[in-house]
């Protein structure tokens, strides 16, 4: 409640100052990735302008090089076709062990919910060695299915958690009366719950994407033609020629990137808050 | 009541979860143990025991054991610099105010963006050449034209530069995480603490945050995993470099195993991994229950 | 000990109008339990917050113990108050949260530990001290919320509807006990309740408010028998007051004073009421009888009677019932404004 309490006008003062000095410090890379990404090559690389601004008039010559001299777009498509089909598998997977964990499984359930999360633990870095074996196996190696395979290993776990809390949340008595009109506990799940939980579902789809785009250990180890790469590794990685960095492309890229997924992500922090602070938050 | 169908439909529900991901994370896993046990390199046929000597070997590199270190000292360091720095934060977001959800957004990027291309944004910034704080601080005068700091070519700085882009990216995790567990505290509590005579601190170190404390350790518990398994700031700000001094272990195995084909060896740095993600498994699981008991 | 004063304390929200304050001028007596009652968003949790320093009053002045306490934050200002959810701190324990007062006064260890265990003495918590607040039941959680709140012994104790979290059976012996409570510490006590029967038991005085206004101050009794309007009329008893529309004024009159025709004392001037029933509740002890009213000033007007179950006729709906009430028990009210207003006489 801040109208109404007497909080002192200096205590007030503190904090907006703390607050303004952190959102400057966290948002300047991205302030920087807009501006470079518009400055003329000669205004950028020119030590006696001013760099914060703009010495010459604003140019899109490196945002049009982006788009058509790279494989940005190729990258973007790859991202959101990975997306989907990681979205896909993971609702098909998590959506049913969900359920069977929030209402069919009983104390069992309850050991093997916490073991399911404690997947969510187990980095990259511990399993691309032995992965990369498995993914070539699979002959799925140096294509985007590689990691459309590999991404619903953590996307599952999270969110069958996550949908877990959802489905707690529904009273019982929903189902209860569905069995009693006729429909047997599998119809009830696909007809009601599932349904109901459609918020739920939505977030695990934006979760499914933004993992898709922020992951980059997995996407740089088992893919290594540029052309099939996701926009995380693609950008930092091959929009570099040799030892040149195009740094006005590459902060356009940059920029592109982030702000999307950054509005979505922000639209479900929430949600994705109670997935991940495992019940320490009521 | 159809509970013998029942008893099997939950199973039934479960299994492919399960499968899927005891095949992508179990078998990996202990793949891991085999690799590291044996002698496999990259197109080598059949798999021979060798004990510990592949952890011999990795013990007895000096990079390694450098490498082990910078791994304490970044997570350690920026897990410091995210605590302090998401408290004040945090305090500063919990009480409504106009353009709250603005401040929320801009701080929430870092966090949001993909690590490699805030990584690569970074690498823009502390460029050797044009690099912006540079030109600021030679404009200040603070230092010469020709004596700027190299922030990734010089073994301090870049150390330094690396734990800073790390904690930048967990910062705003952990905010939005104590965000969640102020606005879990009743209203009552502090207004109760402030009737009973404390003050602005007092509250805030004998009440508030003690019942912040479970949140606290989630949020810390997940910074924790997150730098010290990230290999990302590394691999972009300085591809373990100059000379190696700024490897962690996870870069370190991907260097060994993918880029040099030896993934025994690989596998074995990987491992190290391991106690420290137990530990903190184990630490997650009972503030979990501490929570639920609460 | 002090006395509270407002003048002239108003809140306004921006949000709207629930819960907020007008005008309010009220004056405690030194050592009183008083009393504010109301529905809910009356605006009085509002004016004991404005009285504890939690919301800052819009315009208007509080003054305790002599001085003007606007602008002084809760610490300065002298007081304890319960929450309605008690407010216990979860991860002290029942001796940490009784001592924590004195800790934020500096109190010595020493002095701390043995008033901390007078306050448990008086409550009768002793027991406990060594607990967390979730291992204690709502009861015992209430007495340890007051025990935090008298060990300081502030000069205002201030209660915010401390027994709505108490299963019924618990509330009435929880309220004898803090009433007794209070005589014995006999610090001014300000308690907010929705519960009618909490404020005629419990308070020396009260405050009836409504939509942010204060109708009546009084005596339970003055407040049961002299309403101000119809608004504390019909808000106090059970089953209220009844209500009977003349052609000038408003004329109320309490169901227990309806009675049979003819069991009036003779010196006493009736009128007459001729009551058409419909239908009874029996409570044992009681019997509520509703029904309407024919003929006479009153005519077409809903009534509800109480009579005791030793008056054991029974009604018909078919014809109607002679009954009486006392002219002197009948109260009048502006039609206009619903305020009081001298008697008429009625035909």
């Amino acid at each position: 409640m801040s109208d109404g309490r007497p909080g002192s006008a200096v205590e007030r003062g503190i904090k907006r100052t703390i607050l303004v000095v952190f959102s400057v410090a966290l948002a300047f890379p991205f302030y920087w990735m807009a501006i470079t990404s518009f400055k003329r090559t000669t205004d950028l690389y020119n030590l006696k302008n001013n760099p914060f601004l703009f010495s010459e008039r604003p140019t899109f010559e490196h945002l049009r090089l982006l788009l058509q001299e790279t494989l940005f777009l190729r990258w973007f498509a790859n991202t959101c076709f990975a997306g989907l089909l990681v979205a896909i598998i993971t609702l098909a997977l998590a959506m049913p062990a969900a359920y069977a964990l929030a209402r069919l499984t009983g104390r069992l359930g309850e050991q093997l919910g916490i073991a399911i999360f404690l997947t969510y633990l187990v980095p990259p870095t511990l399993l691309f060695i032995p992965l990369s074996r498995i993914v070539a196996g699979l002959g799925v190696q140096d294509s985007i299915w590689a990691i459309i395979v590999v991404y619903p290993s953590f996307t599952i776990p999270f969110a069958t958690w996550l949908l877990m809390g959802f489905f707690k949340a529904i009273p019982m008595e929903l189902e209860d009366a569905a069995m009693v009109d006729g429909l047997t506990r599998f119809q009830a799940f696909v007809r009601m719950v599932v349904p109901i939980s459609f918020s739920g579902i939505v977030t695990v789809v934006i979760f499914a994407f933004t993992l898709v785009t922020q992951e980059f250990v997995y996407a740089l180890t088992f893919i290594s033609s540029a052309a099939h790469q996701t926009v995380g590794v693609g950008v930092p990685i091959y929009l570099v020629r040799g030892d040149v960095y195009y740094w006005g492309s590459l902060m356009a890229a940059c920029l592109i990137a982030s702000l999307p997924i950054g509005i979505l992500y922000n639209l479900f922090l929430d949600r994705f808050i109670a997935g991940f602070t495992v019940g320490a938050v009521k | 009541m159809s509970g013998g169908r029942q008893r099997w439909l939950g199973p039934a529900m479960l299994f492919p979860a399960v499968l899927y991901v005891l095949a992508l994370v179990g078998v990996p896993f202990v793949l891991a143990f085999f690799y590291a046990l044996g002698d496999v390199k990259v197109g080598s046929v059949g798999w021979h025991f060798v004990g510990l000597a592949n952890f011999r070997s990795v013990l007895e590199n000096p990079t390694f054991r450098h490498a082990l270190r910078n791994s304490f000292v970044f997570t350690i360091t920026s897990q410091i610099l995210v605590l302090v720095g998401a408290n004040m934060l945090a305090l500063t977001l919990k009480d409504a105010f106009r353009g709250r959800q603005f401040f929320r957004f801009l701080i929430l990027l870092p966090w949001v963006a993909p690590v490699s291309i805030g990584s690569i944004g970074w690498k823009w910034i502390l460029d050797s050449l044009y690099s912006v704080i540079n030109w600021t601080l030679v404009r200040l005068h603070l230092v010469k034209p020709l004596d700027v700091p190299m922030w990734l070519g010089q073994p301090t700085l870049a150390m330094i530069s690396v734990i800073l882009v790390h904690t930048w990216h967990i910062l705003p995790f952990a905010t939005v995480i104590l965000l969640a567990g102020w606005t879990a505290i009743p209203r009552d509590i502090p207004e109760a603490a402030a009737v009973d005579g404390a003050g602005y601190f007092r509250t805030l170190f004998q009440i508030t945050l003690p019942m912040l404390l479970p949140i606290v350790n989630v949020a810390l518990l997940f910074g924790i995993i997150f730098t010290f398994t990230d290999m990302t700031v590394v691999y972009i700000l300085t591809r373990g470099g100059p000379y190696d001094t700024t490897q962690v272990l996870p870069s370190l195995a991907f260097f060994t195993g993918i880029l040099g084909s030896d993934l025994a060896e690989g596998a074995a740095i990987s491992l190290f991994l391991v106690p420290l993600l137990g530990v903190v498994a184990w630490l997650m699981l009972r503030t979990a229950r501490r929570a639920e008991v609460a | 000990m002090a006395v509270v004063e407002t003048r002239g304390l108003t809140k306004v929200f921006q949000r709207g109008q629930v819960g907020a304050v007008i005008d309010v001028d009220l004056r405690s007596v030194e050592g009183e339990f008083l009393v504010l009652l109301g529905p809910s968003g009356s605006g009085k949790t509002t004016l004991l917050r404005m009285i504890a320093g939690l919301e800052e009053p819009t315009s208007g002045e509080i003054w305790i113990g002599g001085t003007v306490v606007n602008g002084l934050s809760p610490r300065q200002r002298r007081i304890a108050m319960v929450f309605q959810s008690y407010a216990l701190y979860p991860h002290l324990t029942v001796h940490g949260n009784i001592v924590f007062p004195l800790k934020a006064q500096r109190v010595a260890r020493a002095e701390r530990d043995k008033k901390a265990a007078w306050a448990a003495g008086l409550l009768g918590i002793g027991h406990l001290l060594g607990r967390k607040p979730r291992e204690l039941s709502g009861g015992e959680r209430q007495r340890v919320a007051l025990a935090r709140a008298i060990v300081r012994e502030p000069s205002v104790f201030l209660l915010d509807e401390p027994l709505s979290n108490l299963d019924a059976k618990l509330r009435a012996s929880a309220r004898e006990e803090i009433e007794q409570f209070q005589k014995r510490i006999g610090t001014t006590t300000i308690y907010v309740t929705h519960d009618q029967v909490e404020a005629m038991a419990m308070g020396d005085r009260v405050v009836v408010m409504n939509h942010g206004r204060v109708c009546q101050i009084g005596t339970p009794r003055e407040v049961y028998d002299d309403p101000a309007d119809t608004f504390v009329a019909t808000f106090l008893g059970s089953p209220p007051m009844n209500v009977a529309e003349t052609d000038d004024a408003l004329v109320g009159f309490r169901p227990e004073h309806i009675r049979p025709a003819g069991t009036l004392p003779a010196d006493c001037a009736a009128l007459p009421i001729s009551f058409r029933f419909s239908h009874e509740e029996y409570l044992g002890a009681e019997r509520i009888l509703y029904g309407w009213i024919e003929g006479g000033p009153f005519h077409g007007s809903k009534a509800i009677a109480r009579v005791p179950s030793t008056w054991s006729r029974l009604l018909a709906s078919s014809e109607p019932a002679a009954f009486e009430v006392a002219r002197e028990d009948l109260k009048f009210f502006d039609p206009r404004t619903g305020r009081r207003r001298a008697a008429i006489p009625l035909a």
